[in-house]
């Protein structure tokens, strides 16, 4: 516990009222004091232009900083609602700054008047610890009813002596010698060790976050409150007593049709069973007399103008084509015979198939003619290869 | 801004002039120098025991804090089917407790600010109490939409945190904007009154005797020690955040009003729904105000420093508040005959005559018909009667935003629909429990923390001003 023996701080001088300082501030800035200040427990008007005080620099950053507010403000929302996470409100444009300004505005005030809190903290010197004034008790009225004046040890031109006297010549009430306390100015270890782990220790969990968000995991991920993870509710393959069956799951009810099973008969949506095509029409379509008109009429408005109406395969787009080919304006392929040995042998779910999707040259009908259409074209097309056939 | 007036005539003569409303009566009455000040106002905080008063109502706060910690565990472990919140009504007393109390919040800052801005140097006496205040009412209004959200485990997925669905928050919605706006309330307010305050810890740090006291105090004030050099860097701050303030206490009473003006219900979409809304929260803070300042002065001896012509100036604030919330009733039922909307005229007919004309009415009584008569300069400075109409407009301000939200979702577009609410106990209980909390702090604030700016009420005496003898 060795104390180094005390140094001056400085001189203060106390005075009574607003005149006494106003006076004193002048004649200590005239003698040419650099290092000293007043120190009172309003602020007095006028005492700036007196000592000399340059108008702070504080209102620039905080424009600064309210500027750096609304740029985060908007990059923040466009980026988030824009960019990382799309977000479709009434098929407005994602990035719109006017929805933003309310947020931009809380931003701005919200930057402006953290910077200002804070750095006229720092610019004052403050928070501290300590300061050699609050060690003499007569200052303790600094905060309540006298004004002071201090000029500092630090100022080229103080000498313990004189400027005390100077003072004393400005009617001063008492004029003292402030003291340094040695070793004071520290912050206590202990304190220090304590900030030391505490800053380490808040880094934990970000780094952790940080780890968590890289690597990968087969760990089910951590919900605190599980509330929604296990819910009352019926799940496929349960059990309940409410019905008699005791099944959760219950069977469709008769005739309707669930999402996505319109199309599970494949012979007559497809024309084929599995990979193979079906050879004759599939029992779900109903051949009779009127199917096969229906049939001769359909085929009448998309098939004969190519394979023509006898199913030559002579139809009037292709007598045209022809004539230009021979003009060279145009290659064609004349339309497959109806009555071709293979065409014959082939399977009924092939020909549906073929009108369906095309084949070689022909393109597919499928989305002009309805499948119950195709089926009566099939059977209209085997009424006219039976009739050849005789 | 001060009389300057006592060193001109006799002081009997002063007293006549100021009778006839020639001048100004002083700021602060009676004593007036810095070492009366600071003892008074110190005097509180360091007082040995608070006044027996102190004790019970800080005892009821206690107690109603209990009950409300009680309904907010009964809340979360339950779920919010505890209220009586269910279609239509999904809004109810949460909303309107939020709505009440964030509009008393917001007469601290605007004394604070709005006043500072333009040189009243009446608003030292209050402006202090009336921060707290705000603080503290903020608080209570934060608490009703957390707890409001039912799982109230996630209620930081109302903040653009990064989280584990790679998800964030909605910035086209005006709830999102709700939150900006009031915590960024909270904070500018909270910077606001502890940047105010750190000058009058010190002199509380100054003249402690207890170790207790000089530690926390000490620990407070930051080392304040008054220097010219920080006084002109504090003075500059302080303008700049009232600056910033200012506009700040109007965009979030209007972003509140966006969370109803936005919807497309009849009776909340509504363009005049903003400045009556900020109108709407002056009017309540000034009277919270009144309704804390009139027992305080009383409690705690401030006679001389909240004078009665300071409570009058309140009285004509709340007058005029009071009838520009009557001209936003009386418009919106203008509009609602105007536009030839149906929707909308329905729900005016039915605010007023509906199922709850009851609450339409204790609210047009309260708010419009009770400040009326502060007309009379006897009724302003009849301190009970003063007293009384703040509670008046206090309850006509909750019923406004109980008007507003139930009135509205009540019975909307279709009737199959409507239906009739009706708050269960512990909405109730949650309510009277969100005073509690309120008291508490505020009790606590009047107990240990300089309940008027010492520094600044200083600044308004004549001592303060060099060459004024």
């Amino acid at each position: 516990m060795s104390r180094t023996e005390s140094k001056t701080w400085g001189v203060m001088a106390e005075f009574e009222s607003v005149d006494g300082i106003l006076h004193a501030a002048a004649e200590v800035r005239k003698a040419g004091f650099t290092r000293w200040d007043c120190y009172t427990p309003v602020p007095v008007h006028g005492l700036d232009e007196v000592m000399g005080v340059r108008p702070t620099r504080l209102p620039w950053i905080i424009l600064i900083m309210g500027a750096v507010g609304i740029g985060a403000a908007q990059l923040m929302q466009h980026w988030m609602n824009g960019v990382d996470y799309p977000f479709n409100i009434s098929g407005k444009p994602l990035i719109s700054w006017p929805s933003a300004i309310p947020v931009t505005f809380e931003m701005m005030v919200l930057f402006a008047a953290f910077t200002a809190f804070f750095a006229m903290w720092i610019a004052n010197d403050l928070p501290r610890w300590f300061h050699p004034l609050h060690h003499k008790p007569r200052f303790a009225r600094a905060t309540n009813d006298r004004f002071f004046v201090a000029i500092e040890a630090r100022d080229p031109q103080f000498d313990e002596q004189r400027t005390a006297d100077f003072l004393r010549g400005l009617h001063s009430g008492s004029v003292e010698t402030v003291e340094m306390p040695a070793g004071s100015k520290k912050m206590p270890t202990g304190l220090a060790r304590a900030l030391v782990v505490m800053s380490c220790a808040a880094l934990i969990p970000p780094a952790m976050i940080y780890n968590a968000r890289h690597e990968p995991s087969g760990d089910p991920p951590i919900n605190l409150v599980p509330d929604m993870d296990d819910q009352a509710k019926f799940r496929p393959q349960g059990e309940t007593p409410v019905f008699a069956d005791g099944r959760m799951s219950r069977p469709s009810v008769e005739g309707s049709i669930a999402r996505g099973e319109l199309r599970e008969d494949t012979a007559y949506w497809t024309g084929m069973q599995g990979e193979i095509f079906i050879a004759k029409v599939p029992s779900s379509v109903k051949v009779t007399p009127e199917l096969i008109d229906r049939g001769e009429q359909r085929y009448g408005i998309y098939c004969a103008p190519c394979h023509d109406h006898t199913g030559s395969g002579n139809g009037t787009v292709h007598q045209a084509a022809v004539l230009l080919a021979e003009l060279g304006k145009a290659t064609w392929t004349q339309p497959t015979s109806l009555h071709d040995e293979r065409v014959r042998g082939l399977p009924d779910g092939d020909i549906y198939n073929t009108i369906r999707v095309g084949k070689t040259t022909m393109p597919g009908y499928g989305s002009q003619i309805p499948a119950a259409d195709r089926w009566a074209i099939v059977l209209y097309v085997r009424a006219l290869q039976a009739s050849r056939q005789q | 801004m001060v009389s300057s007036g006592s060193g001109m005539f006799s002081p009997e003569r002063t007293k006549q002039a100021e009778l006839e409303g020639l001048i100004a009566p002083p700021l602060v009455r009676g004593r007036d120098d810095f070492a009366y000040l600071t003892e008074t106002v110190c005097g509180v905080a360091e007082a040995k025991r608070p006044p027996k008063a102190w004790y019970v109502i800080f005892g009821c706060g206690l107690l109603l804090l209990g009950t409300l910690l009680t309904m907010i565990v009964h809340l979360v472990v339950t779920g919010v089917g505890v209220w009586g919140n269910n279609q239509p009504v999904a809004w109810a007393w949460p909303i309107v407790n939020f709505v009440f109390w964030v509009g008393i919040g917001h007469a601290g800052t605007l004394i604070s600010a709005i006043l500072f801005l333009f040189r009243q140097g009446w608003r030292t006496a209050i402006n202090r109490f009336a921060e707290a205040m705000t603080i503290f009412a903020v608080i209570c209004a934060g608490m009703f939409p957390a707890i409001h959200v039912g799982r109230i485990w996630v209620v930081y997925w109302l903040f653009p945190i990064p989280n584990q669905m790679n998800m964030w928050p909605n910035f086209r919605s005006p709830l999102l904007w709700d939150v900006f706006a009031v915590s960024t309330y909270f904070s500018v307010s909270l910077l606001f009154w502890y940047m105010g305050m750190v000058p009058d810890l010190a002199t509380l740090r100054d003249r402690a005797v207890t170790k207790m006291r000089r530690f926390w105090y000490g620990l407070f004030s930051l080392g304040w020690t008054g220097s010219n050099r920080q006084w002109h860097r504090y003075e500059r701050t302080y303008l700049i955040l009232a600056a910033l303030a200012t506009p700040l206490v109007l965009s979030v009473h209007s972003v509140v009003s966006f969370d109803f003006a936005v919807a497309q219900l009849p009776g909340w979409h509504t363009t005049i729904f903003p400045p009556y809304f900020v109108a709407g929260a002056i009017f309540s803070g000034f009277a919270m105000v009144l309704s804390l300042a009139i027992p305080a002065r009383a409690l705690f001896g401030f006679k001389d420093i909240i004078t009665e012509r300071h409570v009058e100036l309140m009285c004509k604030i709340i007058m005029a508040t009071g009838m520009m919330v009557g001209y936003a009733y009386a418009m919106e039922f203008f509009m609602a005959w105007y536009s030839g909307n149906r929707y909308e005229g329905f729900t005016f007919v039915n605010r007023a005559s509906g199922p709850y004309w009851w609450a339409y009415w204790i609210m047009v009584s309260c708010n419009v018909i009770s400040p009326q008569i502060f007309w009379w300069k006897k009724a302003r400075s009849n301190m009970i009667l003063v007293f009384i109409v703040s509670i008046f407009v206090n309850i006509g301000m909750w019923f406004e935003r109980f008007v507003i939200t139930v009135t509205s979702l009540n019975r909307d577009f279709l009737p199959s629909s409507w239906g009739y609410f009706s708050p269960t106990i512990v909405d109730i209980l949650t309510f009277a429990g969100s005073f509690g909390l309120f008291l508490t702090f505020f009790m606590l604030f009047c107990r240990y923390l300089p309940q008027v700016a010492i520094a600044e009420i200083k600044n308004v005496t004549p001592h303060a001003h060099g060459g004024a003898h």
